[in-house]
């Protein structure tokens, strides 16, 4: 199945190779180098790439390039999901997943890989399983018996992630006050499909440490954050005016709000005042970053100014989307509420806390 | 300085244990050395005995391995420490190992022995983790050892080992392709596995290794699907692939129905219904099509393991694991009826919020879904809407689904959302998104005209890329109705002054050329102005500009000839040659001369012909024959290794064949509360359940008949006897079956005389339950096992000889046999021969009293002469030798399915080795084939055709058998010569009207002839037969099998092989050779106390010698 993984940095340099049968030549990567040279952005190289003799799947990811070299049929989610897999794995591991955390910890990370996969084939991909073989590089082993759950609400998605250290073999179960609002939903493998489509209730028996319980879609409209904003030209300038107003968040306060605008190219400089935060320009990127924070509900923020563009360059024909980043603490917008965790099969009595986050993923205002 | 270092490095590599401190003198070998010493000091950390200096210097090594560094020459150093006791250095050491071997093949073969050990740990994880670095060293040399240790592990006692072990097998498989045959043993007996943690990866070993062997996955088709849910994630992917295939072959198209009533109902007539209308021509024709398309047009029924496969997959779409619900995805895309597959299309949704690498997979299939099923993923069209931070290849792919979404309802919804697209800044995807335009226009009428009229506005766009593409797509949408457009022709006409793009400006001269007539003003004045701009015009518009003068010159040459002329003259002197050749071409074709052929008359015709407009399509149409979420449907091009997704077969084939386990449970368990004094008998004989699919009663009516026939003959020889018994038992059952079924049956009179006769045995057997298919194997059997039983008592001979009457014999052909059976016995002493040749001496003699009317089968006497030939062979043999102590008691011939009736479509056939010489080619083993015709029609012309053989193997086909009537039997004889392997032979058997794939494989047993050694002889033999060629087992004996006699018995039952004097009563041998090679095999089983024995082969071809001792282990032991 996947016989070889080249671990790229965004410059090209090969930071890891592995092999798991006879070894191919770095210079298989060479066609990957020759599309990356092609894209313009790292996420434009094509995922899946032919060779004469090979097939190339990779990732990105922690701005490196997960690069699996295959020789013979075989479903490429397969691939990419393991390769995602890795660098969660590496992320688990080492607390990121980058270029330097791995370079420090190079054996480690090849003695993962060997764990991971036999002869091509996916062979201990939990976490739990893999800290039993090979040690993470700090022991911190805490005897705390604690399950946090933190519904993160992005663009009517949502994740419960666990954090679980508890002893033995504890089954729990966990409910909801309102299952009904889960449109769609995805488990981790401990969690037992039938008791949810009978009770949806989620019924499982924990790992040790962090996982994705449970990935959720559910309906209803993901506009928070309303904004007028009035973006035009008057010759060899244009003007740019953005109001943020909060919008039924059920008097929860919006946090880390931050606008980001890709200009066009034309737009040299931007002269603007910001009523709240403070916002950076960057010139060979074109990209315009308003960090506000938290929202004032009363004196709602404002940016405003003007833009310096080309001179003698047309007009952008269209506006630029804005995209807005916030975070809701104490809040789930979907409205998912967990009612209660039970556990059985254990006799001692575990803490048991939740928390519960909102946050914009991908919130996109199309001026 | 330098030489005084490497003197020193030098010594210090080769003595160095008291004195590491060398190598830590980074100058020395840094600077100086050369490559060969470079690694001095990690050398000498390795020889130290410090663990931890060890470690570290492994570590040092692993992550040049890492950064892929070369550390080869390391290789000694590490090797040394392979048997280290600090797991870690030993886990490096591992890795270093699986790295190099390959490179350092004969120093690798130092650790062998290392990992040999391991496999024989007590601890599982070092068992499994000893088999998985053993199996990871691609060496040559250990293949055998690599085998042996697979096979080991298969039948280990840990899940885990076992895991690893089918892991192992593709490894070893692409080391050395020639293992597969046993590597498919292996497989065969790990998919039996029952646990989770297996399964995945033996289907993974099946998927490289046998794939083709779709047959090994019927047994275990049940067990998988309930066990899917609970394998680990990878597992399931490679589980659902591959059941997604098997599935394609075993069962009925759930939309065979609707396809049909489309097909009917469908705006272009299919030729059933046009037919319906005409039927004048071919009336008989036509009827048997319209009967064929009723026949068809029968209410499907799912078959319940389809429906199965169905219902335990859909779980699995809740999976986290992106690459588990694309499996199931394309499993309900390509197996599930039309009304079903609706569901995936939320899970496949939900992946879309997932990495854009899986984003991007994901929307490849679902364009692919779209086409053939469009409205499963209507509902979701908003989340295939565009994002301006998408990357592009995804932006295009929503943009592919998005187009091949649109209908009438929510094309303006998507016309609308294109617009917006249209002002992104990524110019490629604007140009897609034009190209998607252009599609929806072509697709849906209603909106063709606002298409076009959007597009035209976007010609006067100030990005020449989008206008480019623009008329691009505007010239293929005039195509279509140019006569309607005169104005945008006139309009675009106009652009040639400003648009700069070559594609475009060939694309609006080709427009104004082939449309001339509509805008007779304007084309001149356009051909005249790109005369004046010919010479700086790329090829591609010269070329239309060519065009364009031709098409003017021949409709307006008033007007143009001398344009005409000066752009010809102008393209003669082109660089390039192509445009030279037009031109030249063209003159000749429209400007009439003296020497101007024929062709110029045509001119007109050539080049004013109407065009076809050209179709706009989705280059997703028709990908679906790839099977989805495969790389190959995701490049549109065959990968290696892919499997075809072979097309729904047009009748089921036989569903019973996954049967097995569970029918089988379900009435044994219900016997076992009536005969409880059976019941301990019951477990010992998977003999006949593997070629007999539902055969849960008959099987225990075998082993029922053991301890009855250890009793009655009083022979002891519990096999021999179960053939003849277990007949006996069928038979009541089967009466019984009659009893009930009465009515249909039409012989009453038959049945009654049989009743008459049989009732004890009806009495016994009461509960037998009545399954109707299994009457004709029985009745196969029956026939099989009268050949066999002759040893028996009268009564059961007498039994099972009106049995086979029952059809068609009269009692007069009864009392012949009777009468045969009756003059056996005084036979046996005179003629002073083993039971065996007795048996075989049986056979011939009720071959001769054969009731069955079928004087047309001529094999039957080859058939005879062959065993008369043995007969007298084995006569001169036991005369010399055998005591009647030594008497090898005769083995039931076992008989396999080779064709089941339903399959067969009435017709069944069984075989069985009949041991016998086949004497038109000693080197081939002779195969006794016994044909049924269970239908109420003669089949006619059965033989074989089309042998698919591995190299080396050969097959005397057997004669045809021109006729064989209903209710009637047949025998014949073919020889295959199996080169000594226990590959299969297939081939087709033919009938007049059919043909079937069958194949026949044979055990290992089969493949050797006895031969006769005295003591020394044979133990000279086994003397040269060491080592290597000798296999030693230890075992612990059956209960029932503890005596000499049962001994001998099982062992010739499980090989045809013939028994050895022997002095010792501890000891029993045997001899044979391989039919082919004539190898020499000896078996030698010696006892000790309490059921304990050792078993030794020898045999000079290793494989057959340890698959013998396989068989002959399970023979011994259960």
């Amino acid at each position: 199945m996947i016989h070889s993984l080249f671990l790229i940095n965004h410059t090209g340099d090969i930071i890891l190779e592995k092999h798991w049968k006879s070894v191919i030549g770095r210079s298989v990567c060479d066609y990957f180098f020759e599309a990356k040279e092609k894209a313009v952005d790292p996420e434009d190289v094509p995922p899946v790439l032919q060779t004469p003799h090979h097939y190339l799947i990779s990732i990105y990811k922690g701005k490196l390039f997960f690069l699996s070299v295959i020789q013979t049929e075989v479903p490429p989610l397969f691939v990419i999901e393991f390769l995602h897999r890795v660098a969660d794995t590496i992320q688990d591991y080492f607390g990121e997943c980058s270029e330097g955390v791995i370079k420090d910890n190079v054996v480690t990370v090849y003695e993962l890989l060997e764990e991971m996969l036999d002869n091509g084939f996916p062979l201990a991909t939990e976490s739990n399983v893999l800290k039993e073989m090979i040690r993470p590089p700090t022991i911190l082993r805490s005897v705390v018996n604690t399950l946090t759950g933190t519904p993160v609400f992005a663009e009517i998605q949502g994740v419960i992630e666990a954090c679980v250290r508890l002893t033995g073999m504890p089954d729990l179960t966990l409910s909801f006050m309102n299952p009904r609002l889960l449109d769609d939903v995805s488990f981790h493998p401990c969690v037992r499909f039938k008791r949810w489509e009978s009770e949806h209730v989620l019924s499982f028996i924990p790992p040790d440490g962090n996982f994705t319980l449970m990935n959720y879609h559910s309906r209803g409209h993901p506009v928070y954050v309303k904004q007028s904003i009035s973006f035009f030209e008057t010759g060899p300038s244009g003007r740019l005016d953005i109001t943020i107003g909060p919008k039924q968040t059920m008097g929860k306060t919006v946090e880390s709000l931050k606008v980001t605008i890709h200009m066009p190219k034309t737009v040299l400089n931007a002269n603007l005042t910001a009523s709240q935060g403070n916002y950076t320009y960057d010139l060979a990127t074109k990209v315009l970053v308003w960090d506000i924070g938290k929202l004032n509900t009363q004196k709602l923020p404002n940016l405003r100014g003007s833009l310096s563009t080309q001179v003698g360059a047309p007009k952008p024909e269209d506006n630029p989307t804005l995209n807005i980043d916030l975070k809701i603490q104490q809040m789930a917008i979907s409205g998912l509420k967990v009612s209660r965790l039970d556990m059985y099969g254990e006799k001692y009595k575990p803490f048991k806390g939740v928390k519960y986050l909102t946050k914009a993923g991908k919130f996109q205002v199309r001026t | 300085m330098s030489s005084s270092s490497a003197f020193n490095d030098e010594k210090g590599g080769s003595s160095s244990v008291g004195e590491p401190e060398y190598g830590h003198d980074p100058a020395s070998g840094g600077i100086f050395s050369s490559d060969y010493k470079r690694h001095d000091d990690l050398k000498e950390m390795l020889d130290s005995n410090k663990d931890s200096l060890k470690l570290e210097a492994m570590k040092r090594i692993v992550a040049m391995i890492a950064r892929g560094k070369n550390a080869s020459d390391l290789f000694p150093a590490v090797v040394k420490n392979v048997a280290c006791k600090n797991i870690e250095v030993k886990k490096l050491v591992y890795v270093y190992l699986v790295r190099y071997a390959e490179e350092q093949q004969d120093l690798a073969l130092l650790s062998i022995s290392t990992f040999q050990r391991g496999l024989k740990d007590p601890n599982q994880l070092i068992r499994a983790s000893a088999l998985r670095v053993l199996s990871s060293i691609r060496v040559t040399i250990i293949v055998p050892i690599m085998m042996l240790a697979i096979k080991e592990a298969a039948s280990d006692m840990s899940p885990y080992v076992r895991k690893t072990a089918a892991h192992a097998i593709p490894k070893l498989y692409s080391l050395d392709p020639e293992q597969k045959d046993q590597l498919i043993e292996v497989i065969e007996k790990l998919l039996a596995d029952k646990t989770t943690l297996v399964a995945g990866s033996v289907v993974m070993a099946f998927e490289e290794v046998c794939p083709e062997r779709i047959d090994l996955i019927h047994k275990n088709y049940r067990k998988l699907c309930n066990l899917l849910i609970d394998v680990e994630e990878w597992g399931q992917v490679v589980i659902i692939n591959m059941l997604t295939r098997y599935a394609r072959t075993q069962f009925l198209n759930p939309n065979m129905n609707e396809s049909l009533l489309e097909e009917g109902s469908g705006g272009d007539k299919t030729f059933y219904g046009s037919d319906e209308d005409e039927d004048d021509d071919e009336e008989e024709k036509d009827k048997k099509e319209e009967a064929h398309a009723m026949a068809k047009r029968k209410p499907y029924v799912m078959d319940p393991d389809h429906r199965l496969l169905l219902r335990n997959t859909k779980p699995l779409l809740q999976s986290r694991n992106a690459a588990v619900v694309m499996a199931v995805a394309q499993l309900y895309f390509h197996l599930a009826p039309k009304a079903e597959v609706g569901v995936i299309a939320k899970a496949l949704v939900r992946l879309l919020r997932s990495h854009s690498e899986v984003q991007y997979v994901v929307l490849q299939n679902v364009a692919t879904m779209t086409i053939k099923r469009r409205g499963m993923f209507e509902p979701y069209l908003k989340s295939f809407y565009i994002r301006s931070t998408d990357p592009t290849q995804i932006k295009v792919l929503k943009l592919e689904v998005l187009t091949n979404l649109a209908n009438e309802t929510n094309i303006s919804t998507i016309l609308r959302e294109f617009q917006t697209y249209i002002k992104s800044m990524d110019k490629d995807f604007v140009a897609a998104t034009i190209q998607a335009i252009g599609r929806c226009a072509t697709n849906i009428g209603e909106v063709r005209d606002t298409c076009l009229n959007g597009l035209v506005q976007l010609l006067s766009n100030r990005d020449e890329l989008v206008v480019a593409e623009s008329v691009v797509v505007i010239k293929k949408l005039l195509q279509m109705q140019p006569e309607k457009h005169s104005d945008i022709i006139k309009h675009m006409a106009k652009l040639t002054d400003n648009i700069q793009v070559p594609m475009a400006r060939a694309s609006i001269l080709w427009l104004i050329g082939e449309y001339c007539e509509h805008v007779p003003k304007i084309a001149p004045d356009v051909l005249r102005k790109m005369a004046k701009s010919f010479t700086n015009e790329e090829d591609i518009v010269k070329l239309q500009i060519i065009n364009l003068a031709a098409k003017l010159y021949l409709t307006n040459s008033k007007q143009t000839k001398l344009l005409t002329q000066y752009v010809l003259n102008l393209a003669k002197y082109d660089q390039n040659y192509d445009i030279r050749d037009r031109a030249r071409f063209i003159r000749q074709l429209i400007v009439p001369t003296e020497k101007s052929g024929a062709l110029s008359k045509y001119a007109k015709k050539l080049f004013l012909a109407l065009k076809p407009a050209p179709v706009l399509e989705s280059p997703f149409k028709d990908r679906d024959h790839f099977q989805l979420g495969s790389l190959s449907h995701l490049l549109n091009a065959k990968a290696g290794g892919y499997q075809e997704l072979p097309d729904w077969p047009e009748a089921a084939p036989d569903p019973s064949v996954r049967n097995v386990e569970v029918k089988e449970s379900v009435p044994e368990w219900t016997k076992c509360s009536s005969r409880e004094k059976r019941k301990e008998k019951k477990v010992e004989k998977p003999f006949y359940s593997d070629s007999e699919g539902e055969s849960g009663p008959t099987e225990s009516a075998d082993s029922e008949s053991d301890s009855a026939s250890g009793s009655e003959s009083g022979s002891g020889s519990e096999e021999s006897g179960s053939g003849s018994e277990s007949e006996e038992s069928e038979e009541g059952s089967e009466s019984e079956e009659e009893e009930e079924e009465e009515d249909e049956d039409e012989k009453d009179k038959k049945k009654k005389k049989k009743q008459e006769l049989k009732k004890p045995v009806q009495e016994s057997e009461s509960e037998q339950s009545s399954e109707e298919e299994r009457k004709h194997q029985r009745k196969m059997k029956q026939c099989k096992s009268d050949t066999e039983s002759e040893s028996e008592e009268e009564d059961s001979e007498s039994e099972s000889s009106h049995s086979e009457s029952e059809d068609s014999e009269s009692e007069v052909e009864v009392k012949k046999k009777k009468k045969a059976a009756e003059s056996k016995p005084p036979s046996k002493p005179v003629k002073k021969e083993s039971k065996k040749e007795k048996k075989e001496m049986s056979l011939l003699d009720l071959d001769d009293f054969e009731p069955t009317p079928s004087p047309q089968v001529t094999p039957v006497n080859t058939f005879l002469s062959n065993s008369l030939v043995t007969d007298l062979e084995g006569l001169s043999l036991s005369d010399a030798v055998l005591s009647p102590a030594t008497i090898a008691p005769s083995s039931a011939l076992k008989s396999y399915e080779l064709l089941h009736r339903i399959t067969g479509e009435g017709l069944s056939v069984e075989y069985c080795f009949s041991r016998q010489p086949f004497s038109p080619d000693a080197n081939m083993v002779a195969v006794q084939m016994q044909f049924t015709n269970n239908a109420t029609s003669e089949t006619k012309n059965l033989h074989m055709e089309d042998v698919k053989l591995q190299s080396g193997m050969r097959v005397k086909e057997f004669p045809e058998i021109e006729l064989l009537p209903a209710g009637e039997t047949a025998t014949a004889v073919m020889g295959i010569d199996f080169c000594d392997s226990t590959q299969a032979a297939n081939f087709q058997l033919c009938t007049h009207t059919r043909k079937f794939f069958v194949s026949i494989q044979p055990p290992v047993g089969e493949l050797m002839r006895p031969v006769f050694l005295t003591e020394n002889e044979f133990k000279k033999e086994q003397g040269q037969l060491m080592g290597m060629n000798e296999i030693t087992e230890k075992l612990t004996l059956d209960v029932k099998c503890r005596n000499e006699h049962a001994i001998v018995q099982r062992v010739t039952t499980a090989a045809n092989l013939s028994r050895v004097p022997c002095g010792s009563d501890k000891e029993c041998r045997f001899a044979g050779r391989t039919v082919n090679s004539s190898s020499l095999v000896l078996v030698t089983v010696a006892t000790k106390e309490e059921g304990a024995a050792q078993l030794t082969v020898n045999c000079e071809k290793m494989v057959i010698g340890t698959m013998l001792v396989k068989d002959i282990l399970l023979a011994l032991t259960q």
